[in-house]
């Protein structure tokens, strides 16, 4: 799976941060910073909380095939 | 931008024939209007508000484009003129708005401070129960309106800026809110009552700041740990050495940063509760739910951060058909596309909760009051993102809006542990005043308490 991003959308509540601190961190900007594109399955759950739990819903899962 | 040829232009919504449009009509019935906007027009129409005209946006595109926009096409700043009266005329920021609700965000709003802030605001709660008898009425708009003076004060400002605070402060408050007559778009300054006594309040809060500020200098200087925002807004200087900030100003800010959490989250307590009064078998559901949570004795500043499934279906719903801003402006800045219709520069743009809330093809039996529908799997919040719009949507959803819903918990785990509550007039007799783009829930609106003979403590 892929990560993406709307970064329009994104105003640095950080609950991805808690969700999943691997693949995402909060950035001096206030804003997501992904760490992890390409996160593996390992990190499935914790991913699809952040996404899940966004508030400006400004993640999302890119299944790759 | 590039903007495509064939663009058509929305139509216009029926009647305000009159010098002021539709403005009449927004000050009486404004949901009525807006409805007839969707009906007449689809989702982009027109109605006229004074001498401009206001692009209504509903649907889940055209409320997409609405939030997505960013502040150069759509801008906000210039679309609510009724504000700047309240907020001080000259009252100069060092940021733009932007910046402020970053820095708002970053202070008091961040994820850590939440669980101190549920446990300032579970003891606010205490506070104003602890004059209760063991049974009577309260009026819902004075009460909630004053516990969340207290309980915004002294989670956005402070504790010892909160405890100078009485009622006084509460209804000074109120008058400023109800100086928010949609007259503002013909003159912010008319001679009209309600703004006389909008200016009037902020004259009376300035002063109610000032005597804070005088003591403090008179005082020794707090404890870091005990200073509050207005401690650190006092001892900052100009280079000359003269306070940077005064209490005009101070007062500016406070009311400012007080003012998008305050109506708001007073009239979605008083609507969850009338909606839960109104639903005996949610009520019951909502009070197992408690009962179990805080069955072992837990803190409410522990338990009012973690899920309550039914009690945040009440809180979603009454936010769903009673949202405390029933209408989003902005000015749009240069011609722009929204959903294949034409929007001019200089025209305003707005975005309506109450309406796009209860879309029907988004939310089945949109008009009822219906807490399950946010369970898994239905989850018509997060599957209606740019309709399921209380708290706006997109780059500027309300940054407070996890705050206001843990406010919302907290209020209610004291409330209905301890005490038991009934409508005291006919469930249909609660209802919003929208006389003023503030809106309130009309008075009367009394409710009965009575103390539970299980209640918690004995205070």
């Amino acid at each position: 799976m892929r990560v993406g991003v709307d970064l329009e959308l994104c105003q640095g509540h950080g609950v991805c941060e808690s969700e999943a601190p691997e693949v995402f961190e909060l950035a001096k900007s206030r804003k997501v910073v992904v760490l992890d594109p390409s996160p593996g399955e390992e990190h499935r759950s914790e991913v699809e909380a952040a996404v899940r739990y966004c508030p400006t819903a400004a993640l999302r899962i890119i299944e790759e095939d | 931008m590039t903007i495509a040829i064939d663009l058509r232009e929305p139509r216009r919504v029926s009647g305000g024939e009159g010098e002021t449009g539709h403005l009449e009509e927004l000050r009486t019935d404004p949901i009525a209007l807006m409805e007839r906007v969707r009906a007449e027009c689809g989702d982009v129409g027109i109605f006229r508000l004074a001498d401009r005209d206001v692009v209504l946006a509903t649907g889940a595109e055209a409320n997409e484009f609405f939030f997505r926009a960013p502040e150069e096409l759509l801008d906000q700043a210039e679309a609510y003129p009724f504000m700047t009266p309240v907020f001080g005329e000259g009252v100069v920021f060092d940021a733009s708005p932007e910046r402020r609700r970053e820095m708002l965000h970053n202070q008091a709003l961040r994820d850590k401070f939440m669980r101190g802030h549920a446990a300032t605001i579970a003891d606010e709660v205490d506070r104003m129960v602890a004059g209760w008898d063991t049974e009577g009425e309260i009026d819902l708009l004075d009460w909630f309106a004053e516990l969340t003076i207290y309980t915004s004060s002294a989670c956005l400002v402070g504790k010892r800026f909160r405890e100078e605070l009485d009622k006084r402060f509460a209804e000074l408050y109120h008058d400023l809110e109800q100086g928010t007559d949609a007259i503002a778009y013909v003159d912010p300054y008319a001679p009209i009552e309600s703004f006389r006594k909008r200016d009037a309040a902020r004259v009376g809060l300035v002063e109610l700041v000032e005597a804070i500020m005088a003591k403090r200098a008179a005082e020794p200087k707090p404890a870091d740990d005990d200073r509050d925002l207005l401690d650190v807004l006092m001892s900052i200087s100009n280079e000359d050495g003269t306070p940077r900030f005064l209490a005009d100003e101070v007062t500016g800010m406070f009311i400012s940063m007080m003012f998008a959490g305050h109506h708001t989250t007073s009239g979605t307590a008083a609507w969850t509760l009338v909606e839960l009064l109104s639903h005996p078998d949610q009520l019951a559901g909502v009070g197992t739910e408690l009962g179990e949570l805080y069955a072992d004795g837990a803190e409410v500043s522990y338990q009012a951060l973690r899920a309550m499934p039914r009690l945040e279906g009440a809180i979603k719903e009454a936010l769903r058909l009673h949202p405390p801003l029933i209408l989003l402006l902005r000015v749009a800045k240069e011609d722009v596309e929204c959903d294949g219709y034409l929007i001019r520069a200089g025209q305003m743009v707005g975005a309506s909760p109450a309406v796009s809330n209860r879309i029907p093809e988004d939310f089945p039996d949109a008009d009822s009051f219906v807490p399950e529908r946010y369970l898994d799997p239905r989850e018509e919040d997060r599957a209606n993102p740019w309709t399921w719009i209380p708290f706006g949507a997109g780059r500027h959803r309300c940054v407070g809006a996890a705050f206001a819903m843990m406010q919302l918990k907290a209020i209610f785990s004291v409330l209905l542990l301890d005490w038991e509550f009934e409508l005291a007039q006919p469930a249909d007799s609660y209802r919003n005043d929208h006389s003023k783009m503030v809106v309130q829930m009309e008075q009367p609106c009394r409710v009965r308490y009575r103390r539970r003979a299980d209640a918690r403590s004995a205070s």
